[in-house]
């Protein structure tokens, strides 16, 4: 199979497999997939599903057992671990499902973090003015020097993901981002994530919320390791519309 | 001419890595003030003891320069082993015939004086004092570097008379004649008058600490013949030419001496010389040795420091997990984390390092308040602190950041 030009991620047949003593967990059991550029993808299951390991291996945080991921056609397999650092540095942002931002730090100083690890060196006022620019992005432009607990959950997860785009990445991965929102916030995060899919940034988010899952254009199902369904979402809701409703 | 860029690079990132660390340390303001307390303290400790040990050494330095400089002093062995004395008592002492020899015969030698001394009560004015009469040669202040405030020393001729004629300590002079110059007195010493020919300068203590302004310096001629009785001087001083001469007039001074006493091939000498170099020289490798010993106990409780540092290191990478998996996923490689953890941990003990220096540098000028102690705080020891408190920092962060490096991201991400 050629990487086209427009796939961000390929998987092959890939397969993670853990040992707990005796015991062989397939984690992830033969996947192949393709998502390419500009989609919004859902992947879904119940605990266990594996789709937490099928997440951290797209984020280079794991290496598969066997099989290849090629990231924009790169086989990850073959990096150093330095040279997957970077690669999480710029490619990809992430967004967690409690946020991780540093405590008593602005939320500006936040969300510049990534550019202090990026090579070669950003200078001090371009990573200060990139870190404004994202926050007002997410809608956060009065809340600069706020620090993580003076900002309510939306807000927190909103400086997570300026966060995960100070450096302009192909692609966001986010891990139960609604999980710690109510859902009001839960509807609001989406919209943004809608908002920047429709700019053109690929977004993978694991949920196990179908209703979360529905603003997705893409709808991935897990089971025991496998996709057992894989198709486009026929039923998108739109955010907007469901603010509407709720007001 | 890659190599510019690259240590211009890592340059930026140890700057970029350090300011992370600041920030994490100015988070836990409490905690690292704490933790930085055992550092202070231990290096506070081991600046303050060498402070303490090196001005006592300087003080017993002066001390023994303050004897006067190029010295050689000759006891006769049987005096300085009165308690085991056995041998003859006769041929073993050092007569003034001897230090007549010295003074004729060995040309390097610039001064001599014999000396005998005598605690006795000398009464003038209708007070008293308890004072030590001193018997030498007119050339014994030459010896001494000792100067006269006012009046003479006494002559040859009144050496040979044996006259009655005194110079008096500073000490004494206050005590007998109050404020008023005592040159021209007279003082009773075992019933007989003196006349005071001069005042001594004020000299402080001595070596050993004994009090050198409470004396009565007077012809050892008289002393001896009319006051102790003694036949033979407990032991002479000489006061070389220079330096250069000093170990060769110590090998004349033997021979001659054992020629003198008639002592053939196989006996010991049955006198000793001391020089001022070796007693400085011992004394020299005593107080350091002390000195060194106190500041290693001292240094004790900077190794407390750094287990404290250690243990409130490991608290911090437990408690950070979280940020650390954050950090690692974001993009910091292992030597990111390991680099922030250990900055931190150098940060802490480089600011415990300072600020113990500081409080050293005041403990030192605290002690200076108490009588006889003037504590020199030197370079060296601050260097010596600042080094000790940076590998400290090193040793003891090296585990916890190794650990924070080395974390797994995902289970990292995953700690409550």
């Amino acid at each position: 199979m050629l990487a086209t030009n427009s796939s961000v991620i390929e998987l092959e047949n890939l397969q993670k497999i853990y040992h707990a003593g005796e015991v062989e967990i397939r984690a992830v059991d033969g996947v192949s997939l393709r998502i390419g550029r500009g989609e919004f993808v859902a992947i879904m299951g119940s605990s266990g599903s594996g789709k937490s390991t099928l997440m951290n291996t797209l984020g280079c945080l794991d290496q598969p057992t066997t099989g290849r991921y090629l990231l924009k056609g790169v086989d990850v397999a073959k990096l150093t671990r330095s040279e997957l650092s970077q690669l999480r540095n710029q490619k990809i942002g992430f967004v967690f499902q409690s946020f991780n931002l540093l405590s008593r730090t602005t939320a500006r100083e936040n969300v510049e973090l990534p550019l202090f690890y990026t090579n070669p060196h950003v200078p001090m006022r371009e990573r200060q003015q990139r870190a404004i620019e994202c926050l007002k992005k997410v809608g956060l432009g009065d809340r600069i020097h706020n620090h993580p607990n003076q900002l309510s959950g939306g807000q927190q997860q909103r400086v997570a993901i300026a966060r995960a785009l100070v450096n302009e990445p192909e692609l966001v991965l986010a891990d139960e981002p609604t999980g710690n929102l109510d859902t009001r916030t839960s509807i609001e995060v989406m919209e943004l994530f809608k908002s920047l899919n429709d700019g053109g940034i690929t977004i993978v988010m694991v949920t196990h919320e179908p209703d979360i899952a529905a603003y997705c254009k893409r709808i991935i199902v897990m089971r025991d390791g496998q996709v057992i369904r894989d198709e486009p979402n026929h039923s998108r809701l739109l955010a907007i519309e469901q603010m509407a409703q709720l007001s | 001419m890659k190599l510019l860029p690259m240590f211009t690079a890592s340059v930026i990132k140890t700057a970029l890595t350090t300011m992370i660390a600041f920030s994490a340390l100015r988070r836990n303001k409490l905690r690292s003030t704490l933790t930085a307390l055992g550092i202070i303290i231990g290096v506070a400790s081991v600046i303050t003891i060498m402070a303490i040990g090196r001005g006592t050494q300087q003080r017993i330095q002066d001390q023994i320069s303050s004897l006067g400089s190029n010295l050689l002093i000759v006891f006769s062995k049987s005096r300085r082993d009165n308690a085991t004395a056995s041998v003859n008592h006769e041929s073993s002492n050092l007569t003034i015939q001897d230090v007549e020899a010295i003074r004729r015969e060995i040309s390097s030698v610039k001064a001599v004086s014999p000396e005998v001394a005598q605690n006795v009560q000398a009464l003038a004015n209708g007070r008293n004092s308890m004072t030590t009469i001193v018997g030498v040669s007119p050339d014994y202040l030459r010896i001494r570097d000792w100067r006269l405030t006012s009046g003479s020393m006494f002559t040859e001729r009144e050496l040979r008379n044996a006259a009655r004629v005194a110079v008096i300590g500073s000490q004494t002079a206050r005590e007998l004649f109050g404020p008023i110059d005592p040159v021209g007195q007279s003082v009773r010493i075992k019933n007989m008058p003196f006349t005071i020919i001069g005042l001594l300068e004020s000299k402080g203590a001595g070596m050993g600490g004994a009090n050198q302004d409470n004396r009565l310096i007077i012809p050892y001629t008289t002393a001896m013949r009319q006051l102790t009785g003694d036949e033979y001087p407990s032991l002479v001083m000489l006061q070389i030419r220079s330096a250069e001469f000093m170990s060769a007039a110590e090998e004349q001074i033997t021979a001659l001496l054992r020629q003198r006493h008639r002592l053939s091939d196989g006996r010991k000498n049955d006198f000793e010389i001391v020089n001022q170099k070796e007693i400085a020289d011992t004394v020299e490798n005593i107080t350091s040795m002390i000195t060194y010993l106190l500041g290693g106990i001292a240094g004790l409780s900077l190794l407390v420091g750094g287990i404290g540092i250690m243990n409130i290191m490991l608290v911090n990478v437990t408690e950070r997990t979280r940020e650390i998996g954050t950090r690692i996923a974001i993009g910091a490689r292992p030597s990111d984390i390991l680099l922030q953890f250990l900055i931190e941990s150098i940060t802490l003990s480089l600011i415990g390092g300072s600020a113990g220096v500081g409080l050293g540098y005041a403990a030192s000028a605290a002690c200076s308040m108490i009588p006889n102690f003037h504590p020199i705080v030197s370079t060296g020891s601050v260097i010596l602190a600042f080094g000790i408190s940076f590998a400290i920092g090193v040793f003891f962060g090296f585990y916890p950041a190794r650990r924070a490096a080395h974390m797994n991201p995902i289970a990292a991400l995953r700690f409550e």
